[in-house]
């Protein structure tokens, strides 16, 4: 949820990064976003193609790094993808699956002129 | 050319929810995130809360509204701090807004702060606030599936309180498949059954909370 909210505070650190390093344009966002980090991905392309308008990141890709929901497992060790957001390990039927990545809501990289 | 980042986009919340947590740690306070739809149960499970440790803790309350005090109104009745936010159409609490809130706190002596969120399952879930435990109440009356719809929620929180218990036999909520869908979603998560109204449920509920505040000041010694 929040997609306006978000959106904005993408474009915020874009455009700190982009000053920082004096860009004088952004052609590209690098967004890593999990599996469970609860943000819908069409309606933050929407909002964020809104946000950027008449700022130096007007046009700018959003480039979406999609991270899957991955756990592992404190009985066993096993890593693998958790599925239907159950919990429990279905290799060992007992230990708790640890998040290992999933809910990533990242600003990864810029792309700069 | 390409700029690295790495930048949490949450991460101006996160620190602030760092330095709520930093601050509560300092003054002894354990914190409860009380989330739940609106109308589940959360602010009369709180007045009976107040009602039973009124005798042997200190509780402030904030409440986190879009608009009106009706909330404080209730809580300031049973004589305990309290401080109402009124989010005037953000659907959750942040960070910000309890760091801002606690400044009407101060001076006070606090051992149980309980957040009283912004009725929703989806986006408190989402915004830290530097609370020790989350709480989730969900009503009988909405239903055994929402677990599993709104799994983010039920993730996050440490309890979740199943209220308006008395309505068992009135509606087709199916118990058993509610506790297994959250032990699914949150492997040891503790449950519990409630009737804020008629009182039913609330011991167990409030010997957890002292529980909580005992464990938190025994890890300060």
């Amino acid at each position: 949820m929040h997609e306006m909210a978000i959106a904005e505070s993408i474009l915020d650190i874009a455009l700190d990064y982009a000053k920082q390093n004096q860009a004088k344009r952004i052609a590209e966002v690098g967004l890593k976003l999990g599996e469970m980090a609860g943000v819908e991905e069409e309606s933050l392309r929407f909002c964020f193609a809104s946000v950027v308008q008449d700022t130096l990141a007007d046009g700018a890709k959003l480039q979406i790094e999609h991270v899957p929901l991955v756990g592992r497992c404190l009985s066993c060790g096993k890593e693998q993808r958790i599925e239907h957001y159950a919990f429990t390990c279905p290799w060992c039927k007992q230990g708790v699956l640890e998040i290992v990545s999933g809910r990533e809501l990242q600003v990864a990289y810029l792309e700069v002129d | 050319m390409e700029i690295r980042v790495m930048q949490d986009v949450l991460g101006k919340n996160d620190e602030i929810a760092a330095a709520n947590q930093a601050r509560f740690q300092q003054q002894g306070i354990f914190v409860l995130n009380l989330m739940g739809s609106p109308g589940s149960g959360k602010t009369t499970l709180l007045e009976r809360t107040l009602e039973l440790l009124k005798e042997d803790l200190r509780v402030a309350v904030i409440e986190g509204d879009l608009f009106t005090t009706k909330d404080a109104d209730r809580i300031e009745k049973h004589g305990a701090p309290v401080v109402q936010i009124n989010t005037a159409g953000g659907c959750h609490l942040d960070a910000p807004m309890i760091q801002k809130a606690m400044k009407e706190l101060e001076g006070q002596a606090i051992d149980l702060l309980i957040i009283e969120n912004v009725g929703n399952l989806v986006c408190p879930a989402e915004f830290e606030l530097g609370s020790d435990k989350k709480a989730v109440v969900l009503s009988i009356t909405e239903g055994d599936d929402k677990p599993l719809k709104y799994p983010l929620m039920f993730k996050e929180a440490d309890v979740a309180v199943l209220n308006k218990a008395d309505l068992l036999p009135y509606t087709d909520f199916d118990m058993q498949s509610a506790q297994h869908d959250l032990q699914t979603i949150h492997p040891g998560i503790e449950i519990l059954q409630t009737s804020a109204t008629k009182g039913e449920g609330l011991e167990a509920w409030v010997n957890w909370l002292r529980a909580q505040v005992q464990a938190k000041k025994e890890q300060r010694v």
